[in-house]
């Protein structure tokens, strides 16, 4: 192999593949044990044997694990991710359309924080210790720590309740115009951003602080170089790959988040989507949109692993 | 007398040590004249480094000017702005570091960060930079100068990107340059070229330096005036030349003090052999290239072989061999006629016993958080099934003979000083009661003054006990002090071995004898007396050895 | 005592802070019984009684006195924080420790298995989980103590890596100690501080995790007080106007902060850096 860009991204693209194939089954495993219960719960606990049987067998419910974890592989690599228990419509159709409205919800959140994370880490970097950094380091320490109910209901509680600027419950559907839409969406979106630029911030911030005290850092100062030359030209190249790093890693926390905000909200994601399937057994809902997640994750890890080792320089120009 | 270019007088230096602020430059004053070279030599703690660094206004994070001043060309330097400052810095007075790996930005070539000070202190466009850099490059004698600058500094080895750090210095043209012990971290072979390109180019320009280092010899070549530091303090000042000849100070005197070479005669063939090491071939796991290349070595009870080479030589590879630590492609290690196992989870306990290891860093060496009674202690429980009162005897007998207090016993390692740690490591090894001791370069990180009492220790240790030592080192001059046979190594192989008579006396190897020439001395003109003789093809240089 | 002014003395303002709100909700939390003015399921009044009342805090969504029952959720959250997060620490740091020193196909195998289960955002992984095999309090413990001794294994074993490396642990490597001296004597005791503040740091996210466990109906059950599920249970109140479940949260809030204000201080000075740099 000699392209080296090549030799970094095939050997973690398997990586990424294997561990979706042993994340598959591990959900496959936690949602086995689900089954048993299924049929009683639907059929309720006086049920006769032989109707649990059959409803059993009629869910496909009596074939060996392995059996049913293979036809599900298949399926899900055709596309199709089976039917829901609950209400009989096709899994993929229910995620397809949950998935829209959680990527806006990312998407729109991202657009906002990923900026404004970086922008003070980076202050608050530079101007360490100061009142500056002190001031957003508490605010952000306060959002982080907090759970994104807390934060969520706080903001409730002001711009609904108190304000009645925002709708409370944000029920949102295709149907709605763009600036509808992000009216309904806005304080989800407004809590979930909170939480995401508190963690970028001090991320970004940590990784600047390291930075800074390199030894050619302070090679640039005693060469008499502006202050202005030095971050720009010296930090910030070495800079990216940390802060990508940062960046996609918090896209991933992002996806754990929008579960409780959703529930929060009642927005129709896939966080609630998944929160309501768990609570109903609705176990290919469960395994569906596990997947999706999941994926989504390693996706994402995958990514910053490959993007922040692109953005070192020492790989990119090579002996 | 040339003009005063910089003019310190009684500078007064803190830093903040764990909470309290101590002075680590007290009081001291220097001039420095218009294309005057000026040595600071001084050992760890001397406060060198941090006092030439006031040269450009500069204290590392930690440290802080209290009172005194700094006179640059009439300007005073103490409470200038960072406006002023940056003025200055890269422009009238340039740094060349210790570390040029880690003091060049890996994002940028070469050629960039050196054009970036000049242009921006407005002395010259970015094409005339582009030029200058390749004059320089060249005069440094940098290998490839019209196109080395457009490389990255991991794509350039340390030797190279030292002297582009000091091209680099050169660019802006600057009136003094300080240079903060820049050969240190480099092979000896390394460092004449280095100091000789050095040299050269500031002579040329009649550029002023302060060359900052620990090692006399090497100052001697380069300064015409030396001044030697001890806990911030002035010892002795003067010139060169003539503190070289007739130090006046007993430290200065005892930093002078070339090593003894020790006699030792025997009868090689009578004696008995203890380790045999036959064709030994080896590489590390996974790689391609054999680091050890069919090596044999006889060490012989209750004396010393010397293993030299520089860094890539295999030497420290060959102490893992013997130590099981890395099994061997071919070949054998046997002790007393009998084969050592390969693997070092194969070998019985007496095996380990009779072969200890002293490493070169004492501070890793130890665990920070065992006492250095139980340190001493666990070889004498482990081997000897020593315990209780017996052992904690045995232990006091131990610091003695290691000249240390005994209450010692109950402190940390991080409370002992560098010599001091590394005299416990010499007891951890005693305390087993091996029969061969590998020193793996135990005196390389000393200052050279705590390096002689090692030595003298570890010398001692040899008469009374009649232990056999396998020293690792790269420095001759511990070689001649403390070998009785040798064995010179270059890329994995062995180049010469013998005695020591046989080896420092010529004829010589190619490589034994580059070698022996690097090796600076307390003579001024050895440096400009040795870069002629490889002008003039009557010495050895790295490039007639590897063709 | 004498060690402990010193401790204080090293802290700063915000680490001090810290320290009380974590000390005032641990006294809670311990002295519970005897601190609550009424008990954990007691019914003492009307539905959404206001705040500052004849009650402290007002009742909650079926009349109970909402100051009692916070009480008693710091204790009952607290304990299953803390005995899930030492369940997780013991676990993974084991395994972590184990990994590390036996390197090879011991540490690829681990180490995989890891990757797998950690690629499961926590959250998904325990609604599955939990939704499976119930919510009785000794499976919460387990289940959160598996999940979380994933980072946990990582951690542990990158700090043991680095430790490992060391001249030190070869030494006695050449000595020939075996495994268990090499972990516990050489590795160990250097490993406390960066383990210690991690120790922490997993408190604050198992916590939080419970409390969103809670919050989304999974977590300890009723009558059980437990702040996440408080929350849940008034948040309907907030479209009536009733704040009352942005008192539980605060406490939440309140706690995760004092200890992340706690161990950034301690953090900063294990890792030896300077306020100037």
């Amino acid at each position: 192999m000699n392209n080296p860009v090549l030799s970094i991204i095939l050997p973690r693209l398997a990586m990424g593949v294997f561990i979706l194939f042993g994340v598959s089954v591990l959900i496959t495993i936690g949602v086995e044990a689900l089954a048993g219960d299924v049929c009683s719960a639907i059929l309720g606990q006086a049920a006769e044997p032989s109707t649990v049987a059959a409803c059993q067998a009629q869910l496909g419910l009596d074939r060996p694990v392995h059996i049913r974890y293979i036809k599900w592989l298949g399926n899900v690599l055709q596309g199709d991710l089976g039917t829901s228990l609950a209400n009989q419509r096709e899994v993929s159709e229910q995620i397809g359309k949950r998935l829209g409205n959680t990527l806006y919800l990312a998407a729109t959140t991202a657009l906002f924080a990923v900026p404004v994370g970086i922008l003070l880490g980076v202050i608050a970097a530079l101007y360490r210790n100061s009142f500056i950094d002190n001031a957003i380091s508490t605010t952000t320490l306060t959002t982080i720590a907090s759970p994104e109910f807390f934060v969520g209901y706080v903001l409730m509680a002001i711009f609904a309740v108190n304000l009645g600027w925002l709708p409370a419950i944000s029920n949102v559907d295709s149907s709605m115009g763009f600036f509808t839409r992000l009216e309904a969406s806005a304080l989800p979106v407004m809590t979930l951003a909170m939480v995401t630029v508190a963690h970028m911030m001090r991320m970004t911030r940590a990784s600047i602080i390291s930075l800074l005290a390199s030894p050619y850092i302070e090679m640039a100062k005693l060469k008499g170089l502006k202050p202005s030359r030095i971050i720009i030209k010296h930090a910030l190249p070495n800079a990216w790959s940390p802060i990508i790093q940062v960046v996609v890693l918090n896209l991933a926390y992002m996806i754990v988040g929008v579960v409780v905000i959703e529930v929060v909200f009642v927005y129709p994601g896939l966080g609630a989507l998944i929160v309501d399937a768990v609570l109903n057994r609705d176990l290919p809902v469960i395994q569906g949109t596990a997947m999706v997640f999941a994926t989504a994750y390693v996706l994402l890890f995958l990514l910053a692993d490959i993007l922040s080792m692109l953005a070192n320089p020492r790989l990119r120009h090579r002996r | 007398m040339s003009e005063i270019l910089l003019d310190v007088k009684d500078l007064l230096i803190e830093a903040d040590i764990d909470g309290e602020w101590k002075p680590i430059v007290n009081h001291l004053s220097m001039t420095l004249h218009r294309g005057e070279i000026l040595g600071l030599i001084g050992e760890s703690g001397a406060g060198k480094s941090t006092f030439g660094l006031t040269a450009l206004g500069y204290t590392k994070p930690g440290c802080r000017i209290v009172s005194g001043s700094i006179n640059l060309d009439g300007v005073e330097l103490v409470g200038q702005s960072d406006a002023e400052l940056r003025e200055i810095r890269g422009n009238k007075v340039a740094y060349v570091a210790q570390s040029a790996a880690a003091s060049f930005n890996p994002a940028h070539t070469l050629a960039e960060q050196f054009a970036e000070s000049p242009v921006q202190h407005g002395k010259m466009k970015m094409a005339e930079a582009r030029k200058r850099s390749i004059e320089l490059f060249r005069q440094l004698d940098l290998p490839d100068p019209e196109h080395i600058g457009e490389r990255y500094p991991h794509q350039v080895s340390g030797g190279q990107l030292q002297r582009a750090m000091t091209a680099m210095a050169l660019g802006s043209d600057p009136d003094i340059i300080i240079f903060d012990e820049p050969t240190t971290a480099l092979d000896v072979t390394t460092q004449i070229e280095v100091l000789g390109a050095i040299k050269e180019a500031v002579k040329a320009r009649n550029v002023a330096a302060i060359y900052i280092s620990h090692d006399l010899a090497v100052v001697a070549q380069m300064a015409d005036r030396i001044m030697v530091l001890r806990y911030g303090n002035l010892i002795e000042e003067g010139n060169a030349r003539e503190m070289l000849a007739n130090p006046r100070e007993t430290y200065t005197k005892k930093l002078l003090n070339v090593r003894t070479v020790r006699e030792s005669r025997y009868d090689h063939d009578k004696e008995d052999i203890q380790l045999k090491i036959e064709n030994i071939t080896a590489r590390y796991p996974g790689t391609s290239v054999d680091v050890l290349k069919d090596i044999n070595v006889d060490i012989i009870k209750g004396k010393t072989v010397a293993v030299v080479g520089e860094s890539g030589s295999g030497k420290s590879t060959l102490a893992r061999v013997i130590t099981g630590l890395l099994p061997p492609g071919q070949g054998s290690v046997k002790f007393h006629g009998r084969e050592l196992t390969a693997e070092l989870r194969d070998r019985p306990k007496k095996d380990l016993q009779s072969i200890q290891m002293i490493y070169q860093m004492a501070d890793v060496a130890m665990n920070p958080r065992h006492k250095i009674k139980d340190i001493i202690g666990r070889p004498l429980e482990f081997y000897l099934g020593v315990k209780g009162k017996a052992r904690e005897q045995r232990v006091l007998d131990l610091l003695q003979h290691i000249e240390l207090p005994v209450e010692y016993g109950e402190r940390y390692p991080a409370q002992l000083s560098g010599g001091e740690k590394q005299r416990v490591c010499i007891a951890r090894a005693l305390a087993a009661e091996p029969e061969l001791i590998i020193c793996d370069e135990v005196t390389s990180a000393l200052d050279q003054l705590v390096a002689e009492g090692i030595l003298d220790l570890l010398l001692n240790l040899q008469k009374e006990l009649n232990v056999s030592y396998l020293f690792i080192t790269h420095d001759l001059a511990t070689v001649k002090a403390i070998a009785d046979e040798i064995v010179v190594m270059y890329q994995g192989a062995v180049v010469e071995q013998g005695t020591k008579a046989e080896i420092l006396t010529p004829p010589y190897q190619p490589y034994t004898e580059l070698l022996l020439s690097s090796v600076p001395e307390m003579d001024p003109d050895w440096l400009d007396d040795l870069v002629d003789r490889r002008k003039r093809g009557e010495a050895p240089t790295a490039e007639s050895i590897s063709s | 005592m004498k060690q402990f002014i010193a401790f204080w003395k090293d802290l700063n303002l915000s680490a001090r802070i810290g320290l009380v709100i974590v000390s005032f909700f641990a006294f809670c939390a311990i002295f519970a019984p005897w601190l609550a003015p009424y008990g954990e399921s007691e019914i003492v009044g009307d539905v959404w009684e206001p705040i500052g009342g004849e009650f402290f805090f007002g009742t909650d969504q079926i009349g109970r006195d909402l100051l009692s029952r916070l009480i008693f959720g710091a204790r009952n959250t607290m304990a299953l924080a803390i005995v899930s997060t030492t369940v997780s620490f013991t676990a993974g740091a084991v395994l972590g420790f184990i990994a590390a020193t036996m390197g090879g196909r011991v540490d690829q195998v681990l180490s995989r298995l890891v990757d797998v289960v950690i690629s499961i955002p926590t959250l998904i992984a325990s609604l599955i989980v939990l939704s499976a095999v119930g919510t009785a309090t000794s499976t919460l413990i387990l289940v959160i103590g598996i999940i979380y001794a994933m980072p946990v294994f990582r951690i542990a074993r990158a700090v043991a890596m680095d430790i490992e490396v060391m001249d030190y642990v070869e030494a006695a490597r050449l000595r020939g100690e075996g495994l268990w001296w090499l972990m516990s004597r050489e590795i160990l005791p250097n490993a406390m501080t960066p383990l210690a503040a991690e120790f922490g740091l997993r408190f604050c996210f198992v916590f939080l995790l419970i409390a969103s466990l809670s919050f989304l109906g999974l977590g300890l059950q009723p009558p059980l007080a437990d702040w996440g599920a408080m929350v849940r249970g008034n948040a309907d109140g907030i479209a009536w106007g009733f704040m009352h479940p942005l008192i539980p949260a605060a406490c939440i809030a309140a706690l995760t902060i004092g200890i992340n204000l706690l161990i950034d201080r301690w953090v900063f000075k294990a890792s030896g850096l300077r306020d100037d740099q």
